[in-house]
């Protein structure tokens, strides 16, 4: 057989049926469902009378809506509250009978955090979820892309989805990150680099030294946010330091069947000789802290950088995009980008709500305040994370600092709950979009790693963290 | 799903690149259980002012956007997030078609599976479909749009052409071959019994 690369590997090794028109049958594995994709699948199959085909290939959990502070005290809003019982009822119904993480449950959190703890996300396995930050499953070297509704409910009907393959795009990084630059900084560097489309229609390994040196939580913010470049499907070949992880999670394989996996894992890498559609290197050592300036992933720049000048897009269209996007975030072109007061800073979501994210967050807050009239919100990715990181003593190092210790969600990242930001406000936020009215109508997100942003609730502006170091 | 053969409408233009769906539907109305309701939403924090009143300069709030069934937009439409919820409000709003020069993927398959047909024109004949008055007719068989005596021709995916043709049922159709999963999954199930 001819050379192949890790994404041929996962794609052939699902291809139930290859049709004519160009698309495939691919079979899948796995099943994140979340609160607010799914009730108008499960609608459909209850309408048609069909059945969940294979239950326990699923995984359901509520996060998207959840409030961050007192869960006893259960969901105020009377519309976020209908959709998670809604959820509640779905996974309990007979024909769905789908495994399901209750909000008060030490499990409970964000989808894209869950699945890797529990060892549900599998190196070889093909991972859909009602969200596009799916991507994230691809640091285990899993074929794993965000779907919408319609295609939940034909995963749930029949365990498949009709897809076309993607090209293969393989970003090689090479080197060693500097101190102070970490996976948000590259993958933020990289969107900037190929633009927001620049992945659409392809699958991005993300392959060379300064992938590798990576732990698991880099490698997964690394892949959540190759949708903001346009890919669905972010990847990184499985090695040592994925195997590791993933020993011993509640959900994935032990003895003897997991000896057998990790035999099979070993061979999923990209062959030496296969071929890319695409490639791009990049050498990371003279990476800089980014940091968002516009209304998209793409709009980025160093810290020590300046948001454009009109007179440097490339037409007038992209001079008109620019000077809407710096009137939205009410940047003067040309502006510093360090300095700039912030008015709330949020840590956490599925691109920095893991425990490492909290660490680097907290090694930067430790034995400093946040500046007055800055509200610094942390939110650990799932309860696990939030455990592990108050046994370390995480939460008394934020607390004393003057942070919010929340309950895990998704909350700042779209808040769909009440943590959004008032109209006009400036926040320095770990997610991963900043679209207008993003994090609440009018409020201007700029995008950084958990270092960052730490760095700038202390200074109460846009700071570069090397200083801290 | 209601097939797409040759649809006949008014055009609205929002002509700029990134239309992500953030903005197509954003965040306070994913709460919803149900498909239908949401055109009212649509484009919401563009299309209306703070105090909750229409905005008057906005384009579907005058004619001919107001009755439009067809949306021109800019390249790399429905980017951002995977929620469905985005097709849902267009096509609850009237639309049946997006014409630009290029689409996100999760947005493009969930238009399809609503019936909503995703064309990649160009950006030249995106420009001049939007300064064209009167209706257009967009024909998914010949895959052409006229504008009265101009014709400007479009791409689509072979597999979606073939889902809006026939407004398939896509789970009915994968049922019917639901052998091959199975033989599929006892397969799997001897190579990788962990999965």
């Amino acid at each position: 057989m001819s050379a192949r690369t890790l994404y041929d590997k996962l794609w052939d090794s699902h291809v139930v049926e290859q049709r004519e028109d160009g698309a495939a049958l691919l079979y899948i594995d796995r099943h994140l469902v979340h609160e607010v994709t799914s009730p108008q699948a499960f609608e459909g199959l209850a309408l048609a009378g069909r059945p969940v085909r294979r239950p326990q290939a699923a995984l359901a959990v509520v996060d998207h809506n959840v409030s961050t502070r007192d869960r006893r005290a259960g969901i105020k809003d009377p519309t976020s509250r209908l959709q998670v019982e809604t959820l509640e009822q779905n996974c309990q119904e007979p024909a769905f009978r789908v495994p399901y993480i209750p909000l008060l449950d030490p499990r409970q959190g964000i989808v894209h955090i869950i699945g890797p703890e529990q060892g549900f996300t599998l190196p070889g396995a093909t991972i859909v979820c009602g969200d596009s930050h799916t991507s994230t499953h691809g640091a285990f070297g899993a074929l794993a892309f965000g779907i919408g509704t319609s295609e939940v409910e034909h995963v749930l009907a029949t365990q498949t989805l009709v897809q076309k393959r993607a090209r293969n795009f393989r970003i090689r990084c090479e080197g060693e990150l500097p101190k102070g630059v970490g996976a948000k900084d590259l993958i933020l560097h990289i969107i900037g680099r190929i633009g927001t489309a620049g992945g659409t229609g392809c699958a991005l390994e993300f392959a060379g030294s300064a992938v590798r040196a990576m732990s698991m939580e880099a490698r997964m913010t690394l892949c959540n946010m190759a949708i903001e470049a346009g890919a669905r499907t972010g990847l990184v070949a499985p090695d040592e330091v994925t195997f590791a992880y993933l020993k011993g999670r509640p959900m994935a394989p032990a003895g003897a069947l997991w000896d057998r996996a990790v035999a099979a894992w070993r061979g999923l890498a990209s062959d030496p000789d296969a071929g890319f559609d695409r490639e791009l290197v990049i050498e990371v050592e003279g990476l800089e802290p980014q940091v968002t300036w516009g209304t998209n992933p793409e709009a980025v720049a160093p810290i020590t950088g300046r948001a454009p000048r009109l007179l440097d897009a490339s037409g007038p269209e992209a001079a008109a995009a620019l000077e809407q996007a710096l009137a939205y975030m009410g940047l003067a072109q040309g502006q510093v980008l360090q300095g700039l007061p912030v008015d709330v800073v949020f840590i956490g979501s599925c691109t920095n709500g893991r425990i490492e994210d909290l660490r680097e967050a907290a090694g930067v807050l430790k034995g400093r305040r946040v500046a007055p009239g800055v509200k610094a919100l942390v939110v650990p990715g799932s309860g696990l994370v939030k455990a592990q990181a108050e046994a370390e003593g995480l939460d008394a190092v934020f607390l004393a600092a003057g942070c919010e210790w929340r309950e895990p969600g998704c909350s700042m990242c779209l808040g769909m709950n009440d943590d959004q930001l008032q109209p006009y406000e400036r926040c320095a936020s770990t997610s991963n979009r900043n679209f207008e009215g993003r994090q609440g109508r009018l409020g201007r997100t700029h995008l950084v790693s958990p270092a960052m942003a730490a760095a700038a609730a202390v200074r109460g502006c846009l700071t570069d963290v090397r200083e801290f170091l | 799903m209601q097939p797409f053969t040759i649809h006949t409408g008014l055009a609205a233009a929002m002509l700029q690149d990134n239309l992500n769906t953030d903005l197509i539907i954003p965040k306070q109305f994913l709460k919803t259980i149900h498909r239908r309701g949401l055109g009212r939403h649509l484009f919401h924090d563009l299309r209306y002012q703070e105090d909750g009143s229409e905005d008057p300069a906005f384009v579907l709030n005058r004619e001919p956007g107001r009755s439009a069934s067809i949306l021109l937009a800019g390249a790399n439409f429905g980017c951002g997030s995977s929620r469905e919820h985005a097709p849902w409000a267009l096509l609850d709003f009237g639309i049946r078609a997006v014409l630009a020069p290029s689409f996100a993927d999760i947005f493009a398959n969930n238009a399809v599976k609503n019936g909503i047909l995703p064309a990649v024109v160009t950006p030249e004949a995106v420009a001049a479909l939007a300064v064209h008055v009167g209706e257009l007719e967009v024909d998914l068989a010949a895959q052409r749009i006229r504008a009265g005596a101009a014709e400007y021709p479009f791409r689509t995916d072979p597999w979606a052409r073939g889902i809006l043709l026939e407004g398939l049922d896509e789970i009915e159709q994968t049922l019917r071959g639901i052998a091959g999963v199975e033989a599929f999954e006892q397969r799997r199930e001897a190579e990788a019994p962990w999965l």
